[in-house]
């Protein structure tokens, strides 16, 4: 048998090592947001820098404010004025413009071969300081803390943590002479793409571990499927699930000590859980039917799945001591992938209804189902780690692209590569615990 | 880009069989070894009829033809090799049973020969249902070999899922292409 052609690869960005900020991904924001709070964003002052900067902290900062859904940012063009230090700011000359926050700044050169970053959020209604911070940045991670500043505005205004400065994961598919399979990550606004692993066997079900330092996936390269861990620095990587049979969909507990993952060893794909340390399963469903897709619920405490012993495939809960499962979608004939907001309280799934298969959002008390996309072939719903934007693929033309949509509807955008067929985006966890 | 390449580090790949992976493979070998009794039982309750078949067989020698070449024969229903399944669906139609029969006989008749039974679907639903798909497909398959005489032991079944269509276009006259069991033999 051929061993499949696999390269597992180191990620710098978290090593730190510089490289580029290759951008194989655009942005292409599809629906703009009604009602979205002003917000000006004036380009922040480098001229004191003794080389020109490839990042645009503004620029990184104003996309990622619209991208929300919650912000417009007022065009450059017209602004009234372009302050780098609040004793600058003239308010009623942004108040005229209907601003009601503005964000200024300037890179500053340190001595030890670091940037200063400063930046303030200026209120511009009650005419004060909301934030104020300055950040010592080595060149290469000024995107990185471009994303910090956005996260920390975010915060500021919707009293809601920002994940901007996160990261997600993807498949990337080349399916023309050569078949090629491509784990990567990149920052939530696709610059900084890295391969985690490549492959000519199909690689799938990228899951990212609580602490954001490893991916569970599973891997054909043995020309069947198997569940692998790898961790990101290091690329160090092992076989955890090499049964007969489906070795498929891992899935991270919240604890980070547990993969949920489906098997079909003992025939039909059933639910079980291992304990990463021992490798020590535990089955908990036993059914004939296709049961597979488990997430975790946030408390640890239950898992919910897709199965199709009802017909169609639908989402059921069951707890991890295992017992009945119980049904939770009833609308639509086709009902899966689910992943849960951190909150536990919505969950989005795949909802497939006469031939379209759409992103829908279940909300677990009231039961309500909401649509929150258009398209004919979408999957692999992905919540970012505040809850409030929805990472999914889509179907472009005979390429897989991605989208992200906030959770109300209000603002989607797409984040296109131009080479490969992209699928199964993963939105990675915060880097910083609180 | 040079760069990158020129530090990158590929790691030591294939960490199997470590001694904290004991306890998983144990299960699979008990497994293996009782699905390997089950394949002896099987082998011996077919070594009947072969045996019988071989008077008829001794006076044919000329034209009886090896398993390479019964599978090399353009006309033969053993030239189709692909099975096509309805949506959301493993059941085999009335067609694909009778050219499944022929494939189970050959095998059947054929100890030499090994089948491995890949199942796909259509790129519609999500991808991990998909995989369960293509194996609940997969197995429909091997259930009627099986029945016709194959043993168990000639037989591998995995499940692509929608991983590897047969055809790219987004559309019912590729999907039906694509929701499908592929039938690849190995003569050994």
């Amino acid at each position: 048998m051929k061993l499949a052609s696999i390269k597992a690869l180191l990620l710098f960005a978290l090593l730190g090592v510089s490289i580029p900020a290759k951008a194989v991904i655009t942005i292409e924001i599809t629906e703009g947001a009604e009602g979205a709070i002003p917000v000006a964003v004036v380009p922040f002052d480098s001229s004191k820098l003794p080389i020109k900067l490839k990042a645009d902290v503004a620029e990184i900062v104003s996309n990622n404010l619209n991208r929300s859904g919650v912000f417009e940012v007022l065009d450059q063009a017209q602004y009234p004025a372009r302050p780098h230090y609040s004793k600058q700011v003239s308010y009623p000359q942004w108040r005229a413009r209907g601003m009601e926050f503005i964000v200024i700044g300037r890179i500053l050169n340190k001595n030890d071969g670091q940037l200063d970053v400063q930046f303030q959020l200026l209120d511009v209604l009650k005419q004060k300081q909301l934030l104020g911070y300055s950040f010592p940045v080595r060149l290469r991670n000024l995107r990185s803390t471009a994303h910090e500043i956005s996260d920390l505005i975010y915060e500021k205004i919707t009293g809601v943590r920002g994940a901007f400065n996160t990261r997600i994961a993807f498949i990337s598919a080349q399916q023309n002479q050569s078949r090629k399979y491509v784990l990567q990550v990149a920052d939530t606004d696709g610059f900084n793409p890295q391969t985690v692993l490549e492959s000519d066997e199909p690689l799938m079900s990228p899951s990212w571990s609580p602490d954001g330092q490893s991916l569970a996936y599973v891997s054909f390269e043995n020309k069947r499927p198997e569940i692998f861990i790898q961790h990101l620095s290091t690329a160090k990587r092992s076989k955890i699930s090499g049964f007969k049979g489906i070795n498929g969909a891992p899935n991270w507990s919240p604890d980070g000590k547990r993969l949920a993952l489906v098997l079909s060893k003992d025939r039909s794909p059933d639910i079980y859980t291992m304990e990463v340390a021992t490798k020590r399963l535990t089955r908990l469903t036993r059914h004939r039917a296709i049961d597979t897709e488990p997430v975790w619920t946030p408390d640890g405490n239950s898992i919910i799945f897709t199965s199709d012993r009802s017909g169609g495939p639908q989402l059921y809960e069951i707890s991890i001591s295992g017992g009945q499962p119980k049904r939770l979608t009833f609308e639509g004939s086709y009902n899966s992938a689910a992943d849960l907001s951190p909150d536990g309280k919505n969950i989005v799934m795949v909802y497939g209804d006469r031939g379209r298969y759409q992103i829908a959002q279940l909300q677990r008390e009231s039961g309500n189902l909401i649509t929150l996309t258009d398209n004919t072939l979408d999957e692999s719903p992905s919540f970012s780690p505040n809850g409030r934007m929805v990472l999914y693929a889509s179907t472009q033309g005979n390429k897989g692209v991605l989208y992200m949509v906030s959770l109300d509807g209000r603002s989607k955008y797409k984040l296109s590569d131009q080479a490969g067929d992209i699928r199964e985006p993963v939105w990675g966890p915060y880097k910083k615990l609180r | 880009m040079n760069k990158l390449i020129g530090v990158i580090a590929i790691s030591a790949l294939f960490v199997t069989g470590c001694a904290t992976q004991d306890d998983a493979f144990d299960a699979q070998t008990e497994q293996d070894a009782a699905a390997a009794a089950q394949q002896a039982d099987t082998a011996q309750q077919q070594a009947q009829p072969i045996v019988g078949s071989d008077t008829e067989a001794s006076a044919l020698t000329d034209d009886v033809l090896t398993a390479q070449e019964l599978l090399e024969e353009a006309d033969s229903p053993l030239a189709s090799r692909v099975i096509y399944f309805a949506y959301d669906s493993a059941k085999i139609d009335d067609d694909s049973l009778g050219l499944l029969e022929a494939h189970g006989n050959f095998v059947a008749g054929n100890g030499n020969v090994s089948v491995r039974l890949e199942g796909h679907a259509d790129e519609r639903g999500s991808r991990e249902y998909n995989i369960g798909l293509g194996d609940r497909r997969a197995q429909s398959v091997r259930r009627i070999l099986l029945f016709q005489g194959a043993s168990s032991d000639q037989i591998d079944t995995i499940s692509y899922g929608e991983e590897q269509p047969a055809m790219l276009g987004h559309d019912e006259s590729s999907w039906s292409k694509n929701r499908r069991v592929e039938l690849i033999y190995q003569v050994n």
